[in-house]
Protein backbone atom coordinates (compact mmCIF):
# COMPACT_ATOMS: atom_id res chain seq x y z
CA UNK A 1 0.00 0.00 0.00
CA UNK A 2 2.41 2.35 1.38
CA UNK A 3 4.53 1.64 -2.20
CA UNK A 4 2.10 2.40 -4.38
CA UNK A 5 1.56 5.83 -2.46
CA UNK A 6 5.16 6.29 -2.95
CA UNK A 7 5.14 5.66 -6.42
CA UNK A 8 2.03 7.93 -7.33
CA UNK A 9 3.36 11.30 -5.83
CA UNK A 10 6.03 12.15 -8.37
CA UNK A 11 3.65 11.17 -11.33
CA UNK A 12 1.21 13.64 -9.96
CA UNK A 13 4.15 16.17 -9.43
CA UNK A 14 4.96 15.72 -13.42
CA UNK A 15 1.86 16.29 -14.66
CA UNK A 16 0.94 19.63 -12.20
CA UNK A 17 4.12 20.99 -13.52
CA UNK A 18 3.41 19.99 -17.08
CA UNK A 19 0.48 22.40 -16.89
CA UNK A 20 1.46 26.39 -17.99
CA UNK A 21 -1.47 27.71 -17.48
CA UNK A 22 -4.24 26.84 -15.91
CA UNK A 23 -7.82 26.14 -17.15
CA UNK A 24 -9.28 29.31 -15.18
CA UNK A 25 -6.74 31.75 -16.92
CA UNK A 26 -7.62 29.98 -20.48
CA UNK A 27 -11.22 30.41 -20.62
CA UNK A 28 -10.80 34.34 -18.92
CA UNK A 29 -8.12 34.76 -21.16
CA UNK A 30 -10.61 33.73 -24.72
CA UNK A 31 -13.20 35.61 -23.24
CA UNK A 32 -11.41 38.27 -22.67
CA UNK A 33 -10.04 38.34 -26.24
CA UNK A 34 -13.74 37.87 -28.11
CA UNK A 35 -15.03 40.83 -25.67
CA UNK A 36 -11.49 42.81 -26.40
CA UNK A 37 -12.17 42.72 -29.75
CA UNK A 38 -15.99 43.24 -30.01
CA UNK A 39 -15.58 46.13 -27.55
CA UNK A 40 -12.40 47.77 -30.09
CA UNK A 41 -14.31 47.39 -33.27
CA UNK A 42 -17.33 48.73 -32.15
CA UNK A 43 -15.51 51.71 -30.39
CA UNK A 44 -14.02 52.32 -33.43
CA UNK A 45 -17.39 52.98 -35.50
CA UNK A 46 -18.65 55.00 -32.18
CA UNK A 47 -15.26 56.96 -32.68
CA UNK A 48 -16.54 57.75 -35.89
CA UNK A 49 -19.76 59.61 -35.36
CA UNK A 50 -17.42 62.22 -33.56
CA UNK A 51 -13.66 61.87 -34.39
CA UNK A 52 -11.37 63.07 -31.47
CA UNK A 53 -8.62 63.47 -34.60
CA UNK A 54 -8.46 64.20 -38.14
CA UNK A 55 -9.01 60.11 -38.94
CA UNK A 56 -11.82 57.66 -39.16
CA UNK A 57 -11.57 53.74 -38.87
CA UNK A 58 -12.39 52.37 -41.99
CA UNK A 59 -15.81 50.84 -41.80
CA UNK A 60 -14.53 47.46 -42.91
CA UNK A 61 -12.97 46.64 -39.72
CA UNK A 62 -15.64 48.50 -38.08
CA UNK A 63 -18.91 46.96 -36.28
CA UNK A 64 -22.75 47.52 -36.00
CA UNK A 65 -22.96 49.33 -39.55
CA UNK A 66 -23.45 53.00 -37.90
CA UNK A 67 -23.80 54.45 -34.51
CA UNK A 68 -27.08 53.27 -33.13
CA UNK A 69 -25.64 49.57 -33.80
CA UNK A 70 -22.04 49.72 -32.60
CA UNK A 71 -23.78 51.33 -29.43
CA UNK A 72 -25.55 48.58 -28.95
CA UNK A 73 -22.72 45.58 -29.49
CA UNK A 74 -20.63 48.08 -26.93
CA UNK A 75 -23.00 47.97 -24.37
CA UNK A 76 -23.82 44.55 -24.85
CA UNK A 77 -20.07 43.39 -24.87
CA UNK A 78 -19.00 46.17 -22.06
CA UNK A 79 -20.53 43.31 -19.96
CA UNK A 80 -18.73 40.78 -20.70
CA UNK A 81 -15.71 42.29 -20.73
CA UNK A 82 -16.23 44.06 -16.97
CA UNK A 83 -17.83 40.30 -15.64
CA UNK A 84 -14.93 38.39 -17.30
CA UNK A 85 -12.64 40.96 -15.83
CA UNK A 86 -13.84 40.86 -12.59
CA UNK A 87 -13.47 37.06 -12.32
CA UNK A 88 -9.87 37.59 -13.60
CA UNK A 89 -9.20 40.07 -11.27
CA UNK A 90 -10.68 38.32 -8.25
CA UNK A 91 -8.70 34.94 -9.51
CA UNK A 92 -5.80 36.74 -10.03
CA UNK A 93 -4.99 38.31 -6.85
CA UNK A 94 -7.00 35.31 -4.66
CA UNK A 95 -4.54 32.69 -6.13
CA UNK A 96 -1.58 34.22 -5.81
CA UNK A 97 -1.09 34.35 -9.58
CA UNK A 98 -0.76 37.90 -10.11
CA UNK A 99 1.99 37.84 -7.01
CA UNK A 100 3.32 34.86 -8.08
CA UNK A 101 3.97 35.44 -12.03
CA UNK A 102 4.02 39.46 -12.44
CA UNK A 103 6.04 40.25 -9.20
CA UNK A 104 8.86 41.35 -8.61
CA UNK A 105 9.32 43.71 -11.43
CA UNK A 106 12.57 45.29 -11.25
CA UNK A 107 14.63 48.34 -13.67
CA UNK A 108 17.38 46.02 -13.82
CA UNK A 109 15.48 43.03 -14.94
CA UNK A 110 13.41 44.44 -17.53
CA UNK A 111 16.57 46.44 -19.02
CA UNK A 112 18.61 43.02 -19.20
CA UNK A 113 15.92 41.02 -20.76
CA UNK A 114 14.94 43.87 -23.04
CA UNK A 115 18.27 43.73 -24.09
CA UNK A 116 18.33 40.04 -24.63
CA UNK A 117 15.13 39.76 -26.22
CA UNK A 118 16.37 42.43 -29.03
CA UNK A 119 19.79 40.46 -29.41
CA UNK A 120 18.07 37.26 -29.56
CA UNK A 121 19.13 35.32 -26.44
CA UNK A 122 16.20 35.55 -24.64
CA UNK A 123 15.15 32.21 -23.52
CA UNK A 124 12.27 30.72 -24.03
CA UNK A 125 12.79 27.07 -22.57
CA UNK A 126 10.42 27.75 -19.43
CA UNK A 127 7.23 28.81 -20.12
CA UNK A 128 6.07 28.91 -17.03
CA UNK A 129 8.42 31.74 -15.73
CA UNK A 130 7.81 34.78 -16.96
CA UNK A 131 10.47 37.39 -18.05
CA UNK A 132 11.36 40.93 -17.05
CA UNK A 133 9.51 42.83 -20.30
CA UNK A 134 6.67 40.03 -20.09
CA UNK A 135 5.61 40.84 -16.15
CA UNK A 136 5.96 44.28 -17.28
CA UNK A 137 3.66 44.29 -19.90
CA UNK A 138 1.15 41.95 -18.63
CA UNK A 139 1.29 43.81 -15.83
CA UNK A 140 0.96 47.03 -17.47
CA UNK A 141 -2.05 45.70 -19.51
CA UNK A 142 -3.99 44.92 -16.43
CA UNK A 143 -3.33 48.46 -15.35
CA UNK A 144 -4.62 49.84 -19.01
CA UNK A 145 -7.61 47.93 -19.01
CA UNK A 146 -9.21 48.90 -15.42
CA UNK A 147 -8.37 52.59 -16.43
CA UNK A 148 -9.96 51.56 -19.78
CA UNK A 149 -13.21 50.51 -18.45
CA UNK A 150 -13.12 53.35 -15.43
CA UNK A 151 -12.88 55.91 -18.03
CA UNK A 152 -15.82 54.18 -19.86
CA UNK A 153 -18.18 54.49 -17.03
CA UNK A 154 -16.95 58.09 -16.77
CA UNK A 155 -17.92 58.96 -20.25
CA UNK A 156 -20.98 56.58 -19.90
CA UNK A 157 -22.35 58.37 -16.73
CA UNK A 158 -21.09 61.59 -16.49
CA UNK A 159 -23.91 62.90 -14.20
CA UNK A 160 -24.43 59.65 -11.96
CA UNK A 161 -20.81 59.22 -11.72
CA UNK A 162 -19.27 63.03 -11.78
CA UNK A 163 -16.59 61.87 -9.67
CA UNK A 164 -14.91 59.49 -10.97
CA UNK A 165 -15.74 61.57 -14.60
CA UNK A 166 -14.38 64.44 -12.69
CA UNK A 167 -11.19 62.01 -11.69
CA UNK A 168 -10.53 62.10 -15.82
CA UNK A 169 -10.53 65.51 -15.65
CA UNK A 170 -13.78 65.69 -17.37
CA UNK A 171 -16.08 64.19 -19.56
CA UNK A 172 -13.92 65.57 -22.96
CA UNK A 173 -10.67 64.16 -21.14
CA UNK A 174 -12.12 60.98 -20.29
CA UNK A 175 -12.52 60.33 -23.93
CA UNK A 176 -9.00 60.80 -24.69
CA UNK A 177 -8.17 58.64 -22.30
CA UNK A 178 -10.58 55.98 -23.13
CA UNK A 179 -9.05 56.22 -26.66
CA UNK A 180 -5.86 56.26 -25.71
CA UNK A 181 -6.27 52.83 -23.62
CA UNK A 182 -7.49 51.55 -26.45
CA UNK A 183 -4.45 52.47 -28.90
CA UNK A 184 -2.43 50.96 -25.77
CA UNK A 185 -4.53 47.83 -25.56
CA UNK A 186 -4.18 47.45 -29.66
CA UNK A 187 -0.69 48.03 -29.60
CA UNK A 188 -0.25 45.20 -26.97
CA UNK A 189 -2.36 43.01 -29.01
CA UNK A 190 -0.41 43.29 -32.15
CA UNK A 191 2.91 42.53 -30.35
CA UNK A 192 1.65 39.95 -28.26
CA UNK A 193 -0.13 38.02 -31.54
CA UNK A 194 2.94 38.46 -33.18
CA UNK A 195 5.54 37.03 -30.50
CA UNK A 196 2.90 34.20 -29.76
CA UNK A 197 2.87 33.17 -33.30
CA UNK A 198 6.37 32.99 -33.32
CA UNK A 199 6.83 30.84 -29.80
CA UNK A 200 3.95 28.43 -31.23
CA UNK A 201 4.21 26.42 -27.75
CA UNK A 202 3.37 29.75 -26.17
CA UNK A 203 0.23 29.62 -27.86
CA UNK A 204 -0.46 26.12 -27.72
CA UNK A 205 0.06 26.41 -23.41
CA UNK A 206 -2.69 28.90 -23.84
CA UNK A 207 -5.34 26.91 -25.55
CA UNK A 208 -5.06 23.13 -24.16
CA UNK A 209 -2.80 24.40 -20.99
CA UNK A 210 0.38 22.17 -21.67
CA UNK B 1 -32.56 19.34 -57.88
CA UNK B 2 -30.91 17.29 -55.24
CA UNK B 3 -29.15 19.82 -53.83
CA UNK B 4 -32.16 22.43 -53.84
CA UNK B 5 -34.73 19.92 -52.50
CA UNK B 6 -32.24 20.23 -49.51
CA UNK B 7 -32.43 23.41 -48.85
CA UNK B 8 -36.54 23.03 -48.76
CA UNK B 9 -37.70 22.49 -44.90
CA UNK B 10 -40.44 19.69 -45.27
CA UNK B 11 -43.97 20.90 -45.07
CA UNK B 12 -43.44 24.47 -45.26
CA UNK B 13 -44.62 26.60 -47.89
CA UNK B 14 -42.25 28.35 -49.63
CA UNK B 15 -44.39 31.67 -50.58
CA UNK B 16 -46.09 31.77 -47.38
CA UNK B 17 -42.47 31.65 -45.59
CA UNK B 18 -41.05 34.37 -47.40
CA UNK B 19 -44.30 36.17 -46.91
CA UNK B 20 -44.09 35.64 -43.27
CA UNK B 21 -40.18 36.14 -43.68
CA UNK B 22 -40.82 39.83 -45.11
CA UNK B 23 -43.25 40.60 -42.20
CA UNK B 24 -40.98 40.07 -39.62
CA UNK B 25 -38.15 41.43 -41.48
CA UNK B 26 -37.69 44.85 -39.75
CA UNK B 27 -38.24 48.29 -42.19
CA UNK B 28 -34.57 48.94 -43.58
CA UNK B 29 -33.99 52.40 -43.68
CA UNK B 30 -34.97 52.44 -39.54
CA UNK B 31 -32.88 49.21 -38.20
CA UNK B 32 -29.84 49.92 -40.01
CA UNK B 33 -27.46 48.22 -37.44
CA UNK B 34 -28.93 45.00 -39.15
CA UNK B 35 -26.39 45.35 -41.68
CA UNK B 36 -23.31 45.48 -38.91
CA UNK B 37 -24.44 42.92 -36.93
CA UNK B 38 -25.84 40.23 -39.83
CA UNK B 39 -22.90 38.84 -39.49
CA UNK B 40 -23.53 36.56 -36.47
CA UNK B 41 -27.47 36.50 -37.87
CA UNK B 42 -25.92 34.70 -41.04
CA UNK B 43 -23.57 32.01 -38.51
CA UNK B 44 -27.11 30.91 -37.41
CA UNK B 45 -28.57 31.11 -41.13
CA UNK B 46 -25.91 28.72 -41.61
CA UNK B 47 -26.10 26.25 -38.78
CA UNK B 48 -29.92 25.31 -39.84
CA UNK B 49 -32.40 27.02 -37.21
CA UNK B 50 -35.46 28.25 -38.55
CA UNK B 51 -36.19 31.66 -40.03
CA UNK B 52 -36.92 33.79 -37.29
CA UNK B 53 -33.93 32.45 -35.45
CA UNK B 54 -32.07 34.45 -38.29
CA UNK B 55 -32.09 37.84 -36.48
CA UNK B 56 -30.87 36.60 -33.37
CA UNK B 57 -28.08 38.80 -33.25
CA UNK B 58 -30.49 41.52 -33.72
CA UNK B 59 -33.20 40.21 -30.77
CA UNK B 60 -29.82 39.59 -28.52
CA UNK B 61 -28.65 43.31 -28.42
CA UNK B 62 -32.64 44.68 -28.40
CA UNK B 63 -32.54 42.08 -25.24
CA UNK B 64 -29.20 43.70 -23.58
CA UNK B 65 -30.02 47.25 -24.72
CA UNK B 66 -33.69 47.12 -22.79
CA UNK B 67 -31.30 45.67 -19.63
CA UNK B 68 -29.31 48.29 -19.74
CA UNK B 69 -32.41 50.94 -19.82
CA UNK B 70 -33.34 48.69 -16.11
CA UNK B 71 -29.86 49.16 -14.86
CA UNK B 72 -29.71 52.60 -15.51
CA UNK B 73 -33.19 53.52 -13.97
CA UNK B 74 -31.21 51.79 -11.23
CA UNK B 75 -28.36 54.09 -10.91
CA UNK B 76 -30.32 57.32 -11.57
CA UNK B 77 -30.47 59.47 -8.50
CA UNK B 78 -33.50 61.76 -8.57
CA UNK B 79 -31.32 63.95 -6.54
CA UNK B 80 -28.17 63.47 -8.03
CA UNK B 81 -27.83 67.15 -10.13
CA UNK B 82 -25.52 67.23 -13.43
CA UNK B 83 -22.68 69.67 -12.96
CA UNK B 84 -23.24 73.30 -13.54
CA UNK B 85 -20.45 75.47 -15.20
CA UNK B 86 -20.22 79.16 -15.06
CA UNK B 87 -20.94 81.04 -17.94
CA UNK B 88 -17.88 81.83 -18.76
CA UNK B 89 -17.74 78.23 -20.13
CA UNK B 90 -20.27 78.70 -22.46
CA UNK B 91 -19.32 76.54 -26.34
CA UNK B 92 -19.45 79.41 -28.54
CA UNK B 93 -20.80 78.90 -31.04
CA UNK B 94 -23.30 76.41 -29.92
CA UNK B 95 -23.65 73.82 -32.30
CA UNK B 96 -26.56 73.14 -34.48
CA UNK B 97 -27.29 69.42 -34.46
CA UNK B 98 -30.10 67.36 -36.09
CA UNK B 99 -30.56 64.71 -38.74
CA UNK B 100 -31.51 67.55 -41.06
CA UNK B 101 -30.20 70.76 -42.46
CA UNK B 102 -30.83 74.01 -40.54
CA UNK B 103 -32.72 75.09 -43.49
CA UNK B 104 -35.16 72.39 -43.22
CA UNK B 105 -35.85 73.01 -39.28
CA UNK B 106 -39.18 74.04 -38.62
CA UNK B 107 -39.84 77.49 -38.28
CA UNK B 108 -42.88 77.94 -36.28
CA UNK B 109 -45.03 81.06 -35.17
CA UNK B 110 -45.09 81.53 -31.51
CA UNK B 111 -48.53 83.12 -31.72
CA UNK B 112 -50.17 80.59 -33.44
CA UNK B 113 -48.17 77.77 -31.76
CA UNK B 114 -49.71 75.79 -28.38
CA UNK B 115 -48.83 73.22 -26.40
CA UNK B 116 -51.37 70.82 -26.50
CA UNK B 117 -51.36 68.52 -23.13
CA UNK B 118 -52.33 64.95 -23.64
CA UNK B 119 -53.44 61.70 -21.57
CA UNK B 120 -53.01 61.51 -17.77
CA UNK B 121 -53.75 64.92 -16.54
CA UNK B 122 -56.32 66.77 -14.75
CA UNK B 123 -55.84 69.47 -17.23
CA UNK B 124 -56.11 68.77 -20.51
CA UNK B 125 -56.21 72.74 -21.81
CA UNK B 126 -53.77 73.63 -24.41
CA UNK B 127 -51.28 76.45 -23.52
CA UNK B 128 -50.06 79.12 -25.64
CA UNK B 129 -46.84 80.49 -25.31
CA UNK B 130 -47.73 83.68 -23.91
CA UNK B 131 -49.01 81.25 -20.94
CA UNK B 132 -46.28 79.90 -20.30
CA UNK B 133 -44.17 82.38 -20.29
CA UNK B 134 -45.94 83.88 -17.47
CA UNK B 135 -44.56 80.54 -15.37
CA UNK B 136 -41.82 80.76 -12.90
CA UNK B 137 -38.50 80.27 -14.96
CA UNK B 138 -34.70 79.31 -13.53
CA UNK B 139 -31.17 79.21 -15.64
CA UNK B 140 -29.36 76.44 -15.97
CA UNK B 141 -25.17 76.55 -17.54
CA UNK B 142 -24.50 72.69 -18.07
CA UNK B 143 -23.40 70.42 -20.56
CA UNK B 144 -24.88 68.93 -23.63
CA UNK B 145 -23.81 65.49 -24.28
CA UNK B 146 -24.45 64.21 -27.31
CA UNK B 147 -24.90 60.06 -28.43
CA UNK B 148 -22.18 61.07 -31.00
CA UNK B 149 -19.53 62.05 -28.33
CA UNK B 150 -19.06 65.22 -28.24
CA UNK B 151 -20.17 67.31 -25.91
CA UNK B 152 -21.24 71.57 -25.24
CA UNK B 153 -21.64 73.77 -22.39
CA UNK B 154 -24.83 76.20 -23.46
CA UNK B 155 -26.93 78.25 -20.90
CA UNK B 156 -30.99 76.96 -21.08
CA UNK B 157 -33.77 78.88 -19.20
CA UNK B 158 -37.26 77.66 -18.61
CA UNK B 159 -39.81 76.24 -15.77
CA UNK B 160 -39.41 72.69 -14.26
CA UNK B 161 -41.23 70.36 -15.85
CA UNK B 162 -42.10 69.03 -12.50
CA UNK B 163 -43.75 72.60 -11.73
CA UNK B 164 -46.26 72.09 -14.82
CA UNK B 165 -46.54 68.41 -14.15
CA UNK B 166 -48.16 69.61 -10.69
CA UNK B 167 -49.95 72.67 -12.68
CA UNK B 168 -51.69 70.51 -15.26
CA UNK B 169 -52.18 68.01 -12.47
CA UNK B 170 -50.21 64.92 -14.01
CA UNK B 171 -50.35 61.57 -12.40
CA UNK B 172 -46.85 61.29 -11.65
CA UNK B 173 -47.28 57.92 -10.68
CA UNK B 174 -47.30 57.20 -14.78
CA UNK B 175 -44.46 55.83 -16.46
CA UNK B 176 -43.60 58.40 -19.19
CA UNK B 177 -43.87 61.77 -20.41
CA UNK B 178 -43.97 61.52 -24.02
CA UNK B 179 -43.11 64.51 -26.49
CA UNK B 180 -43.87 64.99 -29.66
CA UNK B 181 -42.44 67.93 -31.99
CA UNK B 182 -42.51 69.65 -35.27
CA UNK B 183 -39.42 68.56 -37.26
CA UNK B 184 -39.77 67.23 -40.42
CA UNK B 185 -40.47 63.39 -40.27
CA UNK B 186 -42.23 64.06 -36.87
CA UNK B 187 -39.93 63.34 -34.43
CA UNK B 188 -41.00 62.01 -31.03
CA UNK B 189 -39.30 60.61 -27.51
CA UNK B 190 -40.61 59.65 -24.26
CA UNK B 191 -39.01 60.49 -21.04
CA UNK B 192 -39.24 58.48 -17.81
CA UNK B 193 -41.09 59.97 -15.28
CA UNK B 194 -38.06 59.26 -12.55
CA UNK B 195 -36.49 61.93 -15.09
CA UNK B 196 -39.51 64.33 -16.06
CA UNK B 197 -39.53 65.00 -12.25
CA UNK B 198 -35.49 66.14 -11.92
CA UNK B 199 -34.97 69.52 -10.66
CA UNK B 200 -32.84 70.13 -13.63
CA UNK B 201 -35.81 68.83 -16.60
CA UNK B 202 -36.83 71.89 -18.10
CA UNK B 203 -39.72 73.72 -20.17
CA UNK B 204 -36.80 75.72 -21.91
CA UNK B 205 -37.83 78.98 -23.87
CA UNK B 206 -34.39 80.66 -23.39
CA UNK B 207 -30.69 80.07 -24.72
CA UNK B 208 -28.21 82.24 -23.86
CA UNK B 209 -30.83 84.44 -21.95
CA UNK B 210 -32.70 85.07 -25.32
CA UNK B 211 -35.79 83.89 -26.95
CA UNK B 212 -34.70 80.40 -27.85
CA UNK B 213 -33.59 80.72 -31.46
CA UNK B 214 -35.30 78.93 -34.40
CA UNK B 215 -32.06 76.78 -34.47
CA UNK B 216 -32.25 75.79 -31.08
CA UNK B 217 -36.17 74.70 -30.97
CA UNK B 218 -38.16 77.79 -30.89
CA UNK B 219 -40.42 78.18 -29.16
CA UNK B 220 -39.86 74.99 -26.85
CA UNK B 221 -37.54 72.26 -26.09
CA UNK B 222 -37.34 69.91 -23.17
CA UNK B 223 -33.90 70.21 -21.57
CA UNK B 224 -32.85 67.35 -19.68
CA UNK B 225 -29.11 67.63 -18.41
CA UNK B 226 -29.32 63.69 -17.02
CA UNK B 227 -29.78 62.15 -20.79
CA UNK B 228 -28.60 62.39 -24.25
CA UNK B 229 -29.43 65.26 -26.50
CA UNK B 230 -31.65 63.24 -28.93
CA UNK B 231 -33.44 62.67 -25.18
CA UNK B 232 -34.10 67.03 -25.36
CA UNK B 233 -36.40 67.47 -28.13
CA UNK B 234 -36.89 70.82 -29.96
CA UNK B 235 -40.01 72.51 -31.64
CA UNK B 236 -42.20 70.47 -29.23
CA UNK B 237 -45.95 70.48 -30.30
CA UNK B 238 -47.18 67.96 -27.50
CA UNK B 239 -46.78 66.92 -24.19
CA UNK B 240 -48.64 63.18 -23.24
CA UNK B 241 -48.38 61.53 -19.79
CA UNK B 242 -49.04 58.18 -20.49
CA UNK B 243 -48.35 54.38 -18.76
CA UNK B 244 -47.43 53.07 -22.57
CA UNK B 245 -44.22 53.01 -24.43
CA UNK B 246 -44.86 54.95 -27.44
CA UNK B 247 -41.21 54.89 -28.95
CA UNK B 248 -39.39 57.49 -30.55
CA UNK B 249 -37.82 58.71 -33.65
CA UNK B 250 -33.99 57.60 -32.76
CA UNK B 251 -35.29 54.83 -30.15
CA UNK B 252 -37.01 52.79 -32.72
CA UNK B 253 -34.01 53.43 -34.64
CA UNK B 254 -32.01 51.23 -32.09
CA UNK B 255 -30.73 53.98 -29.46
CA UNK B 256 -31.09 53.42 -26.00
CA UNK B 257 -34.20 54.36 -24.89
CA UNK B 258 -32.71 55.15 -21.20
CA UNK B 259 -30.08 56.98 -22.86
CA UNK B 260 -28.70 58.86 -19.31
CA UNK B 261 -25.75 60.29 -18.27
Amino acid sequence: MSSLAVNDQPAATATSTKVIQPAWVRILHWTNAVAMVLMIMSGWQIYNASPLFGFTFSKSITLGGWLGGALLWHFAAMWLLMVNGTVYLILGLATGRFRKKLLPITPEGVIADTRAALTGKLSHADLTKYNYVQKLLYAGIIVVGILIVLSGLAIWKPVQLQYLTALFGGYEAARYVHFFCMAAIVAFMVVHVALALLVPKSLRAMIIGR
Amino acid sequence: MGRLRSLLIPGVDKQLLVRDATRVMPDLARRRFIAGGASLGALTLLTGCDVSDSFSAESMLTRISKFNDAVQAAMFNPNTLAPTFPESAITKPFPFNAYYALDDAPTIDGKEWKLEVRGLVDNKKSWTLEELYQLPQVKQVTRHICVEGWSAIGSWTGTPLRDFLKIIGADTRAKYCWFQCADVDGYNSPLDMASALHPQTQMTFKFGDEILPRAYGFPMKIRVPTKLGFKNPKYVVSMEVTNDYKGGFWEDQGYNSFSGS
